[in-house]
């Protein structure tokens, strides 16, 4: 057993997998509208988790998730009627099926009483006597051969046969003369098979090979039966066999009757043993009420009237009320698929990664070549391009998963959040195979979760209130997905009361966020939210009130590169809009300069470039220099400063400004020499290549070789604070000094 | 040559350790994960055993069986139900499907062994 533990991980990866195929399931489970195929697949979910853990010996988890089972099992077959508490209840079972599973990986005991009141929730939904629910030990690893007597007359059920084995047992001491060697026994082995054995699919010779590896096998073939053959049916069996067996004393009859588990009722079998005195002990005789199969001398083999195959076997299969379709989508991924660790796919996103800047170095110096004598190498060139290209979409969309797997946990959040504000909520998701980065999928959890309590408790009216005003009791909140111009964009929308201008208003003001008497446009009012201290006491509830504000959330998004929005009609309801890239492992940047280095900007930050008239420009005494720009005035940062860079363009009429936007929505105008062009560029963690630098976000090589800083923007902002009495001049030593030299390509 | 065997159930964890003790005992494995794929795979393949789960989606394990017998070049082919359940109705139905045996999961890596040995070779 100990090899298979290796599986373990497998076991618990699916069974969190189930777990969540349950949960959806149970989630739409309603009174009235049960659907089949749905009980099925959960039904199927819960008895795998049972069989795997059955496998590895969680006895526990195995005896819990049979009680489970079995109350599915009677909702499958419509014994137990669904009700909103039997959902309830199976919801609650399915976590502690949940948390039996965490156990049983911590390879720590449950604590006595986990399962207790589930269990009793359970056992109270069965509509059976109470004898269906006490089984619930692990099944035992082999069950022996029992077929009931079914419409074969001729078969024999398992019991007759003990009987007639043992009845043989007895009659065959006197049986053959040579001696026993020592230590040993002597089994005497007579097996006739009927004549349609073969028809099941089993094969007398691996039968009896499996005898011979019990031991030393003399085998006789009896061929008396043996029709001529004209008459001889190539699909039946006339032969029988006497096996001599001689066997160390661990052999023992059940031992032997397994090698016939399958066939107990479809041969006859007698089986004898000979001194030295049997080291089985006999079972207690079973006197079989009919007759045990008859000992004879002559086979008992009808070889003249071979019975016809059975018809059932023949019959067609019947149509299943489920075959088809349930569940297909699941089950039909596991043969195409193949588990990968995660860390091999990043090393292969990384190293494709380093060819495309191989790829763009090389494409760099040909550049210049003359085309007429180079063709052929140019052409080639351009080729290797479109499939370096092509290879770095494949290789990152390996590491893209849907969406649904987020998505999936939102049923049930909408549905305790509906519970906990008495609100009643209609979720609608859709775009939910939008695929986009691992990364960016599972770091999407927490702020969805948040964003969409946050509708609940507070987009959302009660639903008297909503009739009051017309609308449906039900609130909608729509979660939908979709790829749009390279990044994907995630909505929740819910048709509640839209924000309080006035009331989100006010408590800016009053908590010295917004100035008083600042007069600002509904959109930004709208985006007050996201300001770090905004959230406030009276806010506080037991849902979203949990010391996470949407400051927290824009900032989780941020941190994955995205961005995050809302707008909102009063009275017919707000829609939060997140944008985030599809991966992080590269960059749609634009690479500028400043004096002789290079710097990389992401795209999402950029608002335009422009060259500012010395009009435009205004210094504030003992502050910084200000740029008007469509209307509004922007604070200028001068990266050469920032950075110590020599040979910069210090002024602003002879250098360009790159207006910026941070995440939270502050503008500043960047001072750089020029700006070179779009680029994608890979990206290189800084901290994992070198240390944390302020303002810089990562490294990234460039097509020449260079390295090239990619700038973070906000922390430009906090760093430019520290100039904000030194704007004239250009301050002696930088806070940050570039550290190209320890760069090394990685 | 080696034998081959066909592995089919729903769950991956069973499949693999299905896979993993038979080919440690020197069989090929291929897998299918419910009725209708394991069809389609010996449509292709050559094998010389089955060992199906009875509750899958799709196609269950009993109308994988009576498909298999109903063909003619499968009438003897072995075929052994692997199941938790462990109750006589389902040993019963499959049996007049057209079974071989059956193996009760979970199930111990040398007893799989034993009982494939003992239908296959």
């Amino acid at each position: 057993m100990e090899d298979l533990s290796r599986f373990k991980q497998t076991y618990f990866d699916e069974s969190a997998e189930l777990l969540a195929v349950a949960e959806s399931g149970l989630l739409r489970l309603t009174p009235g509208e049960v659907d089949s195929d749905e009980v099925n697949a959960i039904f199927r979910a819960v008895h795998s988790i049972k069989g795997g853990g059955g496998a590895f010996g969680f006895t526990e988890l195995v005896a819990f998730a049979h009680e489970f089972e079995t109350v599915m099992d009677g909702v499958r077959n419509n014994s137990i009627p669904v009700t909103t508490e039997l959902v309830d209840t199976l919801i609650r079972a399915n976590d502690v099926l949940g948390q039996m599973l965490a156990y049983a990986r911590e390879e720590a005991a449950a604590p006595p009483g986990t399962t207790d009141d589930t269990v009793a929730a359970l056992r109270r939904h069965l509509a059976g006597g109470p004898a269906e629910v006490t089984a619930s030990e692990p099944t035992p690893t082999v069950q022996p051969a029992a077929y009931p007597d079914d419409e074969d007359d001729e078969a024999g059920i398992f019991g007759d046969a003990m009987a007639a084995i043992d009845a043989a047992r007895t009659e065959a001491e006197t049986g053959i003369g040579a001696p026993v060697p020592e230590g040993k026994l002597r089994w005497t082995i007579t097996f006739r098979p009927k004549p349609d054995l073969l028809l099941s699919g089993n094969e007398p010779t691996f039968m009896l090979r499996a005898l011979r590896r019990l031991g030393d096998a003399t085998i006789d073939c009896d061929l008396r039966s043996l029709p001529p053959l004209p008459a001889l049916e190539a699909e039946l069996l006339y032969l029988s066999w006497t096996v001599t067996l001689v066997a160390d004393p661990d052999v023992d009859q059940e031992k032997i009757n397994d090698v016939f588990e399958f066939v107990a009722d479809e041969c006859d079998i007698r089986i004898s043993v000979e001194a030295p005195p049997p080291a089985v002990v006999a079972p207690p005789a079973i006197q079989a009420s009919t007759d045990p199969v008859p000992v004879s001398a002559t086979p008992p083999v009808p070889a003249a009237t071979p019975k016809p195959p059975d018809v059932a076997r023949a019959e067609p299969a019947k149509p299943r009320p489920n075959a088809g379709n349930s569940g297909g989508e699941h089950a039909g991924l596991t043969s195409h698929t193949i588990r990968v660790d995660l860390d091999k796919i990043d090393r292969l996103v990384n190293m494709v990664g380093e060819m495309v800047i191989t790829q763009a170095m090389i494409a760099e110096h040909v550049r210049d070549l003359p085309p007429g004598e180079f063709q052929e190498l140019l052409e080639g060139l351009e080729q290797l391009a479109q499939h370096t290209r092509e290879l770095r979409e494949s290789v990152m969309s390996i590491r893209a998963q849907p969406v649904s797997s987020v998505f999936s946990r939102m049923p049930r959040l909408v549905r305790e959040c509906a519970a906990a504000t008495g609100k009643e909520v209609q979720l609608v998701t859709s775009g939910e195979t939008t695929e986009v980065d691992k990364t960016v999928v599972e770091n999407l959890v927490d702020p969805l979760t948040h964003m969409i309590r946050n509708s609940i408790d507070h987009g959302l009216e009660g639903p008297e209130e909503r009739e009051r005003i017309g609308k449906p009791r039900a609130g909608t909140v729509h979660l939908s997905a979709q790829h749009r111009s390279g990044r994907i964009v995630i909505e929740i929308t819910d048709d509640g009361r839209g924000i309080n201008r006035p009331k989100v208003l006010s408590k800016a003001i009053e908590k010295g966020l917004v100035q008083p008497g600042a007069s600002l446009s509904d959109e930004e009012i709208d985006n007050l939210i996201f300001l770090p201290g905004f959230s406030t006491a009276d806010q506080v509830s037991n849902l979203s009130g949990r010391g996470v504000g949407m400051d927290v959330v824009r900032r989780n998004i941020s941190s994955l590169g995205g961005r995050i929005g809302v707008y909102s009609a009063p009275g017919e309801g707000s829609r939060f809009v997140l944008s985030l890239p599809l991966t992080l492992a590269v960059l749609d940047g634009m690479v500028i300069s400043v004096g002789e280095e290079r710097f990389v900007l992401p795209l999402t930050n950029i608002v335009e470039s422009l060259r500012p008239k010395a009009a435009d420009l205004h210094g504030l005494v003992g502050k910084c220099d200000v740029m008007m720009a469509r209307g509004e005035y922007v604070r200028l940062v001068y990266l050469h400063q920032l950075f110590g860079i020599p040979k910069a363009v210090t002024d602003p009429t002879r250098a360009l400004v790159v207006l910026v936007e941070t995440e939270d929505g502050a503008r500043l105008g960047l001072v750089v020499d020029e700006v070179l062009g779009q680029q994608q560029v890979v990206i290189k963690s800084l901290e994992a290549n070198f240390r944390r630098l302020d303002g810089v976000a990562a490294a990234t090589i460039l097509g020449d070789g260079r390295v090239a800083l990619i700038l973070d923007v906000a922390g430009l902002r906090e760093m430019s604070r520290h100039y904000e009495s030194g704007y004239s001049r250009p301050p002696g030593p930088a806070p940050a000094a570039l550290p190209a030299p320890a760069l090394e390509p990685v | 040559m080696k034998k081959k065997v066909l592995t089919v159930d729903d769950s991956r964890t069973m499949r693999d350790m299905v896979a993993f003790t038979l080919k440690g005992a020197g069989y090929d494995v291929v897998e299918a994960g419910d009725g209708q794929q394991a069809l389609t795979l010996i449509g292709t393949n050559k094998v010389d055993l089955v060992i199906t789960d009875l509750n899958m989606p799709v196609m269950d394990g009993l109308t994988l069986i009576r498909r298999l017998r109903a063909t003619p070049a499968h009438r003897t082919l072995p075929i052994l139900m692997l199941t938790t359940e462990a109750d006589e109705s389902k040993k019963a139905e499959g049996r007049s499907a057209g079974a071989t045996g059956w193996i009760v999961k979970p199930f111990n890596p040398d007893k799989l062994i034993s009982v494939v040995q003992k239908v296959c070779g």
